[in-house]
């Protein structure tokens, strides 16, 4: 086994463990490269049957691009997509202009909490990575949030030999994270190997690309000439900029995403 | 090429403040392995907090963890030297992190231990070397660090290494390399430090490369517990994860404990590029079967030559990171590879103070934090190996609730455990045998005695008034002639044991410790009873004639009829 072939193995034990073990199993799926591999692996996982629904929490402030991207993803892969936005929010005016770590709290917390809530989701599974950022370099593969979704980092749960957390009171649920253990230059070189459609935007156009995506108001492009994937990995062993230097809501605060996430975002 | 390099995960572990966080944020500094911005970020917040700079602000995200010096949750990072990639995993110090630190030790292939050079060992490098020898992790080495503090003195670098091998060599942990250092001087981290002319080995750098990956899951027994199984489509998949060894197409496997034999038909793949003939460990596979059996999880697939362990008592070392304390014959719940099932503790045989090794031979109970020699009985059969044959399918978890509160390995086969059930008080001691089942064999001819399950009931335990081939009263007495003393059980729970003397009749029936009811009817009949008995000698006939009197085997046994001596009737044997 190599080294994809090892973090792969990994990554569909985790989510058959997920699958065995919740009634009410969800996916996340932003459409950015994680979350897309995510995608692949659990088709891996059940031999090209997916049995859970997908989830994308629709801001209504994503690129142009990733929802169309969405769209032709859901028909060639026959996906069970459930889209949800927050419209109580949107429609009281929530946008980035009233504050960013409002905004991400409104829009994706609350609207990731509202779905959670609606279809009484046990597990939730997700593509975060522990190399994008600090307070996910913390995190547990299988991560307890209780009814508010809250995430209590100081008391979590011991986590041995893949015995994961699958016990808990009614009413709180499980955050899912099989590509946990997978870095940024893993992601684009699975993504290479497997032949696995990404939206356009990674690729460099007139000297720009994205490296992380996010909402269009928040999410900013990278310098780069980089057009094929081959030369997205050369790119990241070169760079000293961190992913996630382009999301602005990260800049907020020297603790941004650690409070966003304690409140349960992805 | 990138994927083709190997990684190594390790693990630092040590008593607070001994620089567990420094030695990591030096090395992933000193090898320019940080995002830019990284350090300014760590500065500006170092400045906002009108602290001075530390390098363990890198890896403590948490604004708790860099307000208050502490690392409360493991973190893991990667870096890489020329040779391979590194997974680092800094695990906190504070005892009341420890099921944090055990998190992220169980994970590693190999430890870097530190010990603070002028504080020397304490209450936590006791411990955690013991959760190392406990999690098997052998490739260890011992980080003498704040060699500054010391003035770089060899005599006392000396004086740390050999009380501290001492201390590891009774745990069985034997390090590889002792390294003196000072993390936030960068001395002999990624180069051999000027300070220190009198050390002649690696920087510490250079000593990870050396560090050689464990080898060989592959070429050990075939392993494959069943994590689910699919039926998506016209398909009927056996999903896991191969744990040791290998399969391929067409072997002849047997599936345990059920003991069915057949063969792999098919590994099965959603990717045409992924269709191969044979998986080996470490892979998440599907197969199909030859022969259609009912599978479920937790049963596992071994080759049909091979016969894994099958058991429900084995002996195991753990550790207990409960907040409420492991005590005997309470019910948990064991979980090993994808096998739950329910369990108790049979008996502690030892409790040990992980910090001091203060040993308590046949304790009752095992504190948060401490480690234990233990008997675990499971419910049901489980299949099991030891851990030095065999890591993954030689350790497990206890849940307790909701939380796993243990892990520990096997360390043995319970061979040498009591094998009768004794009711217990102080000391107080009955063996008795009326929880036992008989059988008449039409095959044979005869009666066969199956041992009930050897049980230790303490006062307040409730006792199985209930069996195949008996039923008693929920309140009754048991005497038990040799010792002459009688046990009360009370809405089937053990009361008291008190002496035939002190025992005074009062309508509950009374049985021997064998289960024939004692024809009793008065307190008249009682004190002949004790005369008779005072007079039975161990000559057979009086023994006879005493039971023939006295005892009615039948009133609450009946014996039922057994087609075969089939073993499988036998519930429990040793």
């Amino acid at each position: 086994m190599d080294h994809l072939d090892s973090l792969e193995a990994q990554s569909i034990y985790i989510l058959r463990e997920a699958y065995k073990k919740f009634g009410k199993l969800g996916m996340l799926w932003s459409i950015g490269k994680d979350s897309t591999v995510l995608l692949w692996l659990a088709k891996k996982a059940f031999f090209g049957h997916c049995p859970f629904p997908f989830i994308h929490v629709d801001t209504t402030y994503k690129i142009p691009e990733m929802i169309t991207f969405r769209d032709e993803m859901v028909k060639k892969y026959d996906l069970d997509l459930i889209v949800h936005k927050n419209e109580a929010a949107l429609q009281a005016g929530m946008g980035p202009e009233q504050g960013r770590l409002v905004c991400c709290k409104a829009l994706k917390t609350d609207g990731l909490q509202q779905v959670v809530t609606r279809y009484e989701f046990e597990g939730l599974i997700l593509g975060i990575r522990r190399d994008e950022e600090g307070s996910r370099s913390k995190e547990r593969v299988f991560s307890e949030r209780n009814k508010d979704s809250e995430w209590d980092y100081t008391n979590q749960p011991p986590e041995l030999w893949d015995q994961f957390k699958t016990d808990f009171p009614k009413g709180n649920h499980i955050r899912v994270h099989p590509i946990l253990h997978w870095n940024e230059i893993d992601i684009w070189s699975y993504i290479e190997r497997e032949n696995i459609p990404v939206v356009d935007l990674y690729f460099a156009k007139e000297g720009k690309r994205y490296r992380s995506l996010g909402c269009a108001p928040c999410t900013g492009k990278i310098d780069s000439n980089a057009v094929t994937i081959a030369e997205i990995i050369e790119e990241l062993k070169n760079t000293k900029v961190g992913e996630r230097a382009g999301r602005a809501q990260d800049q907020e605060d020297s603790y941004a995403m650690q409070k966003l996430r304690k409140d349960g975002y992805m | 090429m990138h994927i083709d390099r190997e990684t190594l995960k390790i693990v630092v572990v040590g008593h607070v403040d001994h620089g567990k966080s420094t030695v990591i944020g030096r090395l992933l500094y000193d090898t320019k392995s940080l995002p830019e911005g990284t350090v300014d970020r760590v500065k500006r917040i170092s400045k906002e907090k009108g602290k001075p700079f530390e390098y363990a602000y890198l890896l403590d995200a948490f604004e708790e963890e860099q307000k208050q010096g502490i690392t409360i949750d493991t973190t893991q990072l990667q870096f890489h030297t020329q040779q391979r990639d590194y997974v680092i995993i800094d695990a906190p110090g504070h005892k009341e992190f420890l099921k944090n630190m055990i998190s992220g030790a169980a994970s590693a292939e190999a430890a870097l231990l530190i010990i603070d050079a002028n504080e020397g060992i304490q209450e936590q490098s006791r411990r955690h070397g013991y959760i190392l020898s406990l999690l098997g992790i052998q490739k260890v080495y011992v980080l003498v660090n704040k060699m500054d503090l010391i003035g770089y003195s060899e005599e006392s670098f000396n004086e740390i290494k050999h009380t501290m091998n001492e201390f590891l060599s009774n745990l069985h942990v034997f390090p590889l390399k002792y390294i003196p250092i000072s993390a936030f001087h960068g001395e002999n981290i990624t180069s051999r430090s000027e300070k220190m002319p009198w050390y002649k080995g690696e920087s510490l750098l250079t000593a990870l490369d050396l560090f050689e990956k464990d080898k060989g899951l592959e070429g050990k027994p075939l392993r494959f517990p069943i994590q689910d199984v699919y039926k998506f489509d016209h398909r009927r998949i056996i999903a896991g994860r191969i744990e040791s060894g290998a399969l391929q197409v067409g072997d002849e496997i047997r599936i345990l404990p059920s003991n069915k034999v057949t063969r792999i038909k098919t590994i099965e793949q959603w990717v045409e590029k992924d269709n191969h003939q044979s998986a080996s460990a470490g892979m998440s596979v599907g197969i199909t079967f030859e022969d259609e059996f009912f599978n479920q999880r937790g049963e596992f697939i071994v080759h049909a030559h091979d016969t894994s362990l099958v058991t429900d008592i084995f002996k195991a070392s753990l550790f207990w990171m409960g907040k409420a304390e492991l005590v005997k014959h309470k019910e948990y719940k064991l979980k090993l590879v994808t096998q739950e099932v329910e369990c108790e503790i049979y008996s502690i045989n030892k409790a040990i103070d992980a910090t001091s090794l203060e040993t308590i031979e046949n304790a009752d109970s095992v504190k948060t934090n401490d480690v234990a020699e233990v008997v675990i009985r499971t419910k049901k059969q489980i299949c099991i190996d030891e851990f030095k044959n065999n890591q993954h399918t030689g350790r497990f978890v206890i849940i307790d609730g909701y939380d796993v509160c243990g892990g520990g390995i096997v360390s043995g086969l319970a061979n040498e455990i009591q094998v009768h059930t004794t009711l217990v008080k102080n000391d107080r001691l009955m063996v008795v045998t009326c929880f036992d089942e008989y059988y008449f064999v039409l095959s044979e001819g005869t009666i066969q005695k199956v041992l009930g399950r050897p049980h230790t009931f303490g006062v307040g335990d409730a006792v199985p008034t209930a069996g195949k081939t008996y039923e008693y009263p929920d309140n009754i007495d048991v005497l038990d002639l040799p010792t002459q003393l009688v046990a009360t059980i009370r809405k089937s729970r053990l009361e008291n044991i008190i002496r035939l003397r002190e025992y005074g009749y009062d309508s509950v029936p009374l049985i021997d410790s064998r289960g024939s009811l004692i024809r009793l009817n008065s307190k008249e009949d009682l004190s002949k009873l004790a005369d008779d008995l005072d007079r039975v000698s161990a000559a057979e006939n009086t023994l006879a004639a005493f039971a023939n009197k006295w005892l009615e085997f039948a009133k609450f046994r009946r014996i039922r009829f057994l087609q075969d001596n089939q073993s499988s009737a036998v519930e429990y044997q040793i």
